[in-house]
């Protein structure tokens, strides 16, 4: 019965998201306050009716309802309940209802939260959004229906599959989605304000805290992605430029362009032609994404198989999104003012050159991913574009990039005054060359990307962590100043991160019978011998290492190789050693002759750093999303409402 | 005068960021695209030379030996089979009898050494270009009895 109703509820969605989708847009053209008033009512019925039908999605997992087919197809009552639960998202179909909820979230949120907001814009801004959830429905429902029945039902589940029973899969996608959804808002608010030919610094205030939001969600998701390929693949890499990871980072790459665009149209009212394209480029890479991942045109960890109608049906959704936006902006730009004047050097032309090469790298990262599959669909052959084709275009983009961070948020808007700028950047140019010579020679030796990779981070370190210091003697910064500065340390961390874990780390496959030591890094491992146990729904082999440091054993590492009852599928859990400087890594591979085993030993260093970097990113994000300047707005809008309701009672 | 200068400075900025970008891209490109090839092609020697490539088939059964560290097994598409040695650690489901992808080169005797081996993260999931070998081979070996 549950199953009926959740399948019910989200067909209800379905013509609610079609009357939010319709009704406020017309009304809003044509001043009919009847149908504008309907938005909000709308959206808070949309989102109620779908988190009620994913509810129930959840209810049938939670308890085992095996005549349900996506059900029956990814759990399993051995299954612990955590994982019953994220198996919701564990599979094609439910992934896409997961999309739809956090539309739905997204969508309430808009219509909540911005009470102050002209009638007539959230009328548009959610009757956008109330068109994208009725696409997206549509797919759902005529496509993906993950309410269907198997008749008659399954005695036990097939299991969710092992590499995705763990907690990264209860944070990963839906902090993903959550971001990649979010570019949602951030179009409909592009799609509102060209339809009303209001691009105007109020429309860039209102856009920004929410694309930041997306950006912050999709930030986490991407580096939890990472993290969780690190531990859990068994491969100690962190980013594979795998098709399915470069189909979330496109959309950080325009993201993190438009929050900057969004910041000089906001300040200066300039680049609005351009916040708008960013925009709309931003959310339909997300929709690629989800193409892409969907449609089983990609080989990969995350490529479900599966019918090649979705993908149709979702590249045919794209065709209309980027047409239909771009149709409308061709129409409506023309009429968009120009904004400020700025000179050749000012902050406004540095952010342009800044955006200008997220933009190229992030053309030169789908070049890369969709090739093959055009080669494939012209017939020319099978190829596969490996990741050196994406580290040699990404790094040369990147570099300037990074360069031109430290000394953006010192260069004056309109006229930047470059003898000021290189007085108070010299102390960060000295520190960087000290440092492009000193670490990676410290470390091991100097390479021109390890020198490289340090000299830009400690330019940006140095750079940001005095500007801090200048700013604090004439008082307290607003947040968002802390959000510029955090975000930006933020990725001079990282650079480091990947600088030094990709020029020391050290990897050896070796085969090792009990007793046997292998060095790696200056730490020796020592192979004591495997145990069988049990796990709730698995075997395992699990090895025993002694990490020895200077003739003391350190730490004791139980890496493991594990039979999943269900599925009979083998899987590599890797053991690590966490440290601020380095990781330590072992994973078991395969049992050889006698009781020796293949074994992969890796030292890692500053890989957390790479991570520890996204998170200062996030940091930075929420700062400077939370700004007085948006929270001011709030509170206005609470003091007007208490004078009215006073002015009403009196 | 001033705008019309700052706006060529900009467009000639931007034609040169883009020009570069496609200088790297394409010279990436031309350097770091692997190439598929099914075993018949390899046997009928349509296989790129001194580049690396990929192959995509079944591991045969019984076909997987260990000499230490090095494993032996053999590649196949039903009609021509390419034996294949990888050192290493091979991933967890890498199997007799399942699909399989490896990168790397071939040696004048006809032996591929693999520096990579690709197999899939799901138990019934077959490498979509494992797939089309055997199809195509199936395809040919149709074609060849009639």
């Amino acid at each position: 019965m549950i199953p009926e109703l959740g399948h019910f509820l989200l067909v209800l969605a379905l013509c609610v998201a079609a009357v939010l989708g319709t009704l406020p847009l017309l009304g809003a053209h044509q001043r009919r306050r009847e149908w504008i008033v309907l938005a909000r009512p709308a959206a808070q019925v949309f989102f109620l009716l779908t988190a009620a039908s994913f509810v129930a999605l959840g209810w049938s997992f939670y308890v085992n309802d095996f005549s349900v087919l996506y059900v029956a197809e990814h759990s399993n009552s051995l299954l612990p309940t955590v994982y019953r639960l994220a198996a919701i998202w564990g599979g094609h179909e439910g992934s896409l209802l997961l999309w739809m909820f956090m539309l739905s979230c997204w969508t309430v949120a808009v219509a909540t939260l911005s009470r102050t907001l002209d009638e007539t814009m959230v009328a548009r801004v959610l009757g956008v959004l109330g068109l994208v959830a009725t696409g997206l429905l549509l797919f759902v429902l005529f496509t993906s229906n993950p309410f269907e029945r198997l008749l008659p039902a399954a005695q036990e589940g097939r299991d969710l599959n092992p590499l995705l029973q763990d907690p990264g899969l209860v944070f990963h996608p839906p902090m993903l989605y959550m971001g990649y959804v979010g570019f949602s808002v951030a179009f409909a608010f592009a799609i509102a304000a060209l339809l009303s030919g209001r691009l105007d610094a109020a429309w860039a205030r209102w856009s920004r805290p929410w694309t930041l939001t997306a950006w912050i969600f999709l930030t986490c998701g991407i580096a939890l992605g990472s993290v969780w390929a690190y531990y859990e693949l068994g491969w100690g890499g962190w980013w594979f430029w795998d098709p399915v990871e470069n189909a979330s980072f496109l959309p950080w790459l325009l993201g993190t362009a438009l929050i900057h665009s969004l910041a000089v149209t906001e300040k200066r009212g300039s680049f609005k032609s351009w916040t708008v394209l960013l925009a709309i480029g931003a959310f339909s890479l997300s929709l690629l994404g989800t193409f892409l991942v969907r449609s089983g045109v990609l080989t990969s960890v995350h490529a479900f198989a599966s019918d090649p109608r979705r993908g149709i049906f979702i590249l045919l959704l794209l065709v209309l999104v980027v047409g239909s936006s771009l149709a409308l902006f061709a129409w409506r730009a023309p009429k968009v003012a120009l904004g400020g004047q700025f000179g050749l050097i000012s902050r406004e032309s540095l952010l342009l050159v800044g955006n200008v090469l997220l933009v190229v790298a992030c053309g030169s990262v789908l070049l890369g991913t969709l090739y093959p599959l055009i080669v494939d669909a012209l017939n020319l052959g099978k190829i596969s574009v490996g990741p050196p084709y994406f580290n040699t275009v990404f790094v040369p983009l990147m570099a300037p990039a990074l360069f031109l961070m430290a000394a953006v948020p010192l260069a004056r808007w309109k006229h930047a005054d470059v003898k000021d700028m290189a007085r108070r950047l010299w102390i960060a140019g000295a520190l960087a060359i000290v440092g492009a010579i000193a670490i990676p020679m410290l470390m091991g030796g100097w390479t021109f990307l390890t020198g490289l990779g340090t000299l830009l981070s400690v330019w940006i370190a140095a750079s940001m962590i005095l500007q801090m210091i200048a700013r604090l003697k004439s008082g307290i910064p607003p947040l968002s100043f802390w959000g510029m500065q955090l975000g930006h340390l933020g990725v001079a961390v990282f650079v480091m991160g990947v600088t030094l874990v990709g020029g020391f780390q050290e990897e050896k496959d070796v085969r090792m019978e009990p007793g046997d030591i292998v060095t790696v890094g200056g730490h020796e491992f020592k192979f004591i011998g495997i145990t069988a146990v049990n796990g709730p729904n698995y075997k395992a082999a699990r090895g025993e290492f002694q990490v020895i440091r200077n003739n003391v054993p350190t730490r004791t590492l139980y890496p493991e190789k594990r039979t999943y009852v269900s599925s009979e599928m083998p899987m590599t859990e890797a053991a690590i050693d966490p440290g601020v400087t380095r990781d330590v890594y072992v994973s078991l591979g395969e049992p050889l002759e006698g009781k020796a085993w293949a074994v992969r030993v890796y030292f890692k260093p500053f890989v957390d750093w790479i991570w520890g970097g996204c998170l200062l990113m996030a940091l930075g994000g929420i700062c400077a999303a939370s700004d007085r300047r948006y929270r001011m707005r709030v509170k206005a809008a609470a003091a007007a409402r208490t004078t009215a309701l006073q002015g009403a009672s009196s | 005068m001033k705008n019309w200068k700052k706006r060529g400075a900009i467009v000639a900025g931007g034609l040169v960021a883009v020009g570069v970008a496609a200088a790297l891209v394409l010279n990436a490109l031309n350097s770091n695209i692997a190439l598929y090839v099914t075993p018949s092609e390899v046997a009928a020697g349509k296989s790129p030379k001194g580049a690396a490539f990929r192959i995509g088939g079944m591991v045969k059964d019984g076909s997987v030996k260990r000499d230490n560290l090095t494993v032996h097994f053999v590649v196949t598409d039903m009609v021509k089979e390419i034996p294949v040695a990888y050192t290493g650690i091979l991933p967890d489901l890498f199997k007799e009898g399942k699909g399989a992808v490896v990168q790397g080169k071939l040696a004048p005797d006809g032996s591929f050494t693999a520096s990579e081996v690709l197999a899939k993260h799901d138990e019934n999931y077959m490498p979509p270009q494992a797939q089309a070998a055997l199809d195509a081979a199936k395809k040919d070996g149709g074609v060849a009895k009639q």
